[in-house]
């Protein structure tokens, strides 16, 4: 990436000094094409993150949920050097091992929360802290979430040690259409927030349908005003795109001019590529057949809607167009568009087979994500489908795993995969079980029984309640 | 879904040649509510819609409709002890949200009860999971730091829900009241002498209350409305969060004799609850609110109930700015989480019977009202839930729900929906035509 940029540069130098004389020179350079997807970095702000140190460790006599469906009761996990290296019954014991007996306790792969806004609506939920809508233009696709999170966010480490959440999804907030990059981080305190940042995972973009953008921008006395309004900036903006990334196609495949940069259509290039995925705020049934309809139009897919209220309403709909819907177990009503919300929501979108998974949108909700999805199995069992543990769990490993780009590196209690792992104190459906430990790429970094692993972010040190158990 | 409706109600008329608010409940898992262990064999007798007797030595009556609860959990329904559910259909839709005016002129004097809708959804939502009754409150508007005069409801089904109107006067304090009464906590302090001091004035003479000067600030309908407050016969709910806040709220009890004070958040109660316990104030708390949200809420932890309760605090559980319209449900949730602390090291939980009171009868008791609710002692209304489980643990439902002795409808829009829907796609006619 380094070497595609200075070459992007050194093109720049030369195009600046064109002049009569070495125009034959400048035109041979300027035919030189630096081949598909590398006229520019497509990673500038790269992550630093670095796995911490953790011992060898055998979890034994536990009951595994493997966050893809299976379970095994009275099983045991190893894992070392970062990695999950074992799943099974009747592991070996190595000599370097700590063992830890995890009777009557559950082990999970890491939560994962793929709507979150922890970092850029931050606690304390200040003016100054607040950056997580650029609400001043319905197309804001140039921003990028990762620039507004503030790493020490103390909503982090709640997540961590009650929530077991070691993966979450940042996005930049609805009140536009095309709201920004979204950003995957561990969750993993750190200076910067690069050196949150997971590595390899793949962007989002963050849109958004209905009732916000249409009112942010109505209010003010602009298009969008309307549903309709949101789908013509939307179908307008995405035309763009299209000549953007012909431009910058025929320029990477076959040299000439540089076509100027726009940093908003790099980010649905991106997308048209397949490079940055459509992580789309949608709640009422009828917009996301619309908008399905126009990830056809324009030659790209909705990898998952967001809040998805009434996604049960178009479950076969969804699944025969591959997107997943991401939704809560029992919000409803707070917004006309949420007015329709069923608890059998979930339930009834795994009944169809079709793509699910739970979200928090919450700093308070991502502590209890275990419990939410307890919840939406039991009404789903209630209602009449009977869906087991095992199935549930895919809700916050797996599945959002795989609509993150990240379920070759984590999601599930696999060999080879980041030992990013929770013991629950129980069972993790109970409301009475939290977690005992917490592991991000084997390292130990919770542990309910030892103070010192209670991560403590700068904003409370020195602070009422600082150190506590929280 | 009609016929069973239909039929269910035949039943009851039929089985209850009495009265429709007389019913027997037996063999049950029997949860009194007051902070004691659930008893095995349990009896809960209900006649003219109030308890008569429960425990596991109650005699069955003649005549009246026995329901064999075939050991299944049995309690009082949930008193969701800090709500805004019946004046808000959709918080997003200004003409369906009665919590707040920001362009009356009055403040103390709005009284919710008439903004009561019996027929708003969250009132179904909720009683299919077990919340029989709820406190109410207003919300405050920049100018004042009071909110308006609160109320108790119940969410059966009839036009009948103001159980209690008027039951306390909502104040803001803290941030919240320190923007309303002009932008600082010394200004929210003023106003709030000066409004005792004008109250005192009209006490003396209220014909001679709308001849004062112009330096008046209160209306004649505010002082009138805060008259019971400083008299000790309304209580006071005061939001307010920050140790330091709570401690003035504290003092300002010591200075107004009689005041009934009531402190609702008080996320940092725990750093002060000696203080509090020492006063005798009442908490409605937030069960799970563990986050500095705010500067007033530094040191928060879901420790707080467990912590004041521990240092003898009445304590009960409300949702104060949580989703309050419309999600009294969570309560049980968040109630048995306080249990979950119990195998944290270093935190403060409660045991279940405590945490099952902290969403009955200490909420109640808080109010003032533990004689009428949150709890199954004789006297008490007959708000019954029979659950197939445990009431704290996710997933257990509500079975049947009585209210005042009644039984109650187990559906709600949302199981209307659900059920259109179970099978998304269309039949031979569209959706509209399922029903």
């Amino acid at each position: 990436m380094i070497k595609a940029l200075l070459m992007g540069a050194s093109l720049v130098a030369l195009a600046g000094c064109t002049s009569a004389d070495t125009k034959p020179q400048a035109s041979s350079e300027q035919a030189r094409a630096p081949g598909r997807g590398k006229g520019y970095s497509h990673d500038p702000y790269p992550s630093t993150y670095h796995a911490y140190p953790g011992a060898a460790t055998l979890v034994t006599n536990v009951t595994i949920l493997d966050g893809e469906g299976g379970r095994i009761d009275g099983g045991s996990v190893l894992f070392r050097d970062t990695k999950i290296v074992a799943v099974g019954q009747n592991l070996p014991r190595d000599a370097d091992v700590t063992v830890i007996d995890g009777r009557g306790k559950y082990l999970t792969p890491g939560v994962i929360d793929i709507h979150s806004h922890l970092g850029d609506y931050p606690s304390p939920g200040v003016p100054a802290l607040s950056d997580g809508n650029e609400a001043t233009s319905p197309v804001t696709a140039d921003v990028w979430a990762e620039h507004s999170v503030w790493p020490q966010d103390p909503g982090f480490s709640r997540a961590l040690t009650n929530g077991g959440v070691t993966t979450l999804q940042v996005l930049p907030g609805s009140a536009n259409l095309f709201g920004g990059r979204s950003v995957v981080l561990k969750n993993v305190y750190a200076r910067t927030m690069q050196a949150m940042k997971f590595p390899g995972a793949p962007y989002g973009l963050k849109m958004a349908c209905g009732e916000n953008p249409k009112r942010v921008y109505g209010s003010k006395g602009r298009q969008p005003a309307t549903r309709m309004g949101n789908m013509a900036v939307d179908r307008q903006t995405w035309a763009r795109a299209a000549e953007y990334k012909r431009r910058w196609d025929k320029y990477e495949d076959k040299g000439g001019e540089m076509p100027g940069r726009d940093i908003a259509m790099d980010t649905l290039r991106g997308v048209l590529d397949g490079e940055i995925l459509i992580q789309n705020h949608c709640y009422r049934a009828d917009e996301m057949a619309n908008v399905m309809d126009m990830a056809k139009e324009f030659g790209y897919k909705v990898t998952a809607f967001h809040h998805a209220v009434e996604a049960y309403k178009i479950a076969d709909l969804l699944k025969e167009n591959g997107a997943c819907a991401a939704v809560w177990a029992d919000w409803y009503g707070f917004k006309m568009e949420a007015y329709d919300a069923v608890n059998e929501n979930l339930a009834i979108l795994e009944k169809q087979g079709t793509c699910a998974m739970i979200h928090s949108d919450d700093e308070n909700g991502i502590q209890r994500l275990n419990q939410e999805v307890a919840k939406a199995r039991m009404s789903g069992i209630k209602a009449g489908y009977d869906i087991s543990e095992a199935q549930a769990w895919r809700w916050l490993a797996i599945n959002p795993a795989k609509a993150l780009g990240i379920d070759r590196q984590t999601g599930s209690l696999k060999p080879g995969k980041m030992a990013d792992a929770v013991l629950w104190n129980g069972n993790p459906f109970s409301v009475y079980t939290r977690p005992q430990m917490v592991w991000v790429d084997g390292a130990l970094l919770y542990d309910a029984s030892n103070p010192k692993l209670r991560p403590v972010s700068d904003f409370e040190l020195g602070q009422p309640g600082e150190g506590d158990v929280k | 879904m009609k016929t069973l409706l239909l039929s269910a109600a035949a039943v009851i008329g039929l089985a209850a040649p009495a009265s429709a608010k007389d019913v027997v409940i037996t063999n049950a898992k029997l949860v009194i509510g007051d902070g004691s262990a659930p008893v095995e064999g349990g009896t809960v007798v209900v006649r003219g819609g109030r308890v008569v007797g429960a425990g596991s030595g109650v005699a069955v009556p003649a005549g009246v409709r026995v329901i064999d609860a075939g050991g299944r959990w049995v309690s009082p329904g949930i008193f969701a002890g800090f709500t805004r559910m019946g004046i808000v259909e959709v918080d997003g839709v200004e003409a369906t949200n009665d919590t707040a005016a920001s362009g009356s002129p009055f403040d103390a004097a709005l009284d919710v009860a008439p903004a009561v809708n019996p027929k708003s959804t969250p009132l179904a939502i909720n009683r299919l999971e077990g919340v029989t009754r709820a406190v109410v409150a207003p919300d405050n508007s920049s100018g004042s730091i009071f909110a308006g005069q609160g109320a108790v409801i119940d969410t059966a089904a009839d036009m009948d829900a103001v159980t209690r109107p008027r039951a306390f006067q909502f104040m803001e304090w803290g941030e919240a009241g320190a923007r309303a009464a002009g932008g600082s906590r010394s200004a929210a302090y003023a106003l709030l002498k000066n409004t005792l001091f004008e109250v005192r004035d009209y006490i003396r003479s209220p014909a001679g209350f709308n001849a004062r000067g112009k330096e008046a600030l209160l209306t004649r309908a505010d002082a009138e409305a805060l008259v019971p407050v400083v008299q000790g016969r309304t209580l006071l709910l005061a939001h307010v969060e920050r140790a330091s806040d709570i401690l003035v709220l504290l003092q300002l009890k010591r200075e107004v004799p009689g005041l009934k004070l009531v402190l609702v958040g008080a996320t940092e109660g725990w750093t002060v609850a000696r203080e509090i316990a020492a006063a005798g104030v009442p908490v409605i708390a937030s069960a799970v609110a563990d986050l500095p949200s705010s500067f007033e809420q530094l040191a928060a932890t879901q420790s707080n109930i467990g912590r004041m309760k521990a240092a003898g605090v009445l304590v009960g559980i409300g949702t104060i700015n949580q989703d309050e319209a419309r999600q009294a449900r969570w309560e049980k949730q968040y109630a048995g989480n306080l249990v979950a602390l119990g195998k944290i090291p270093g935190a403060s939980g409660l045991n279940w019977g405590e945490a099952f009171a902290t969403i009955t009868s200490r909420p109640a008791e808080a109010l003032g009202m533990g004689d009428e609710f949150g709890s199954l002692r004789a006297g008490r209304r007959g708000d019954v839930v029979i659950w197939d489980g445990d009431p704290l643990e996710i997933g257990t439902s509500a079975v049947q729900v009585f209210i005042d002795g009644v039984e109650q409808p187990m559906t709600s829009r949302q199981t209307r929906l659900r059920d259109r829907y179970w099978n998304p796609r269309e039949g031979a006619l569209p959706k509209a035509y399922q029903h």
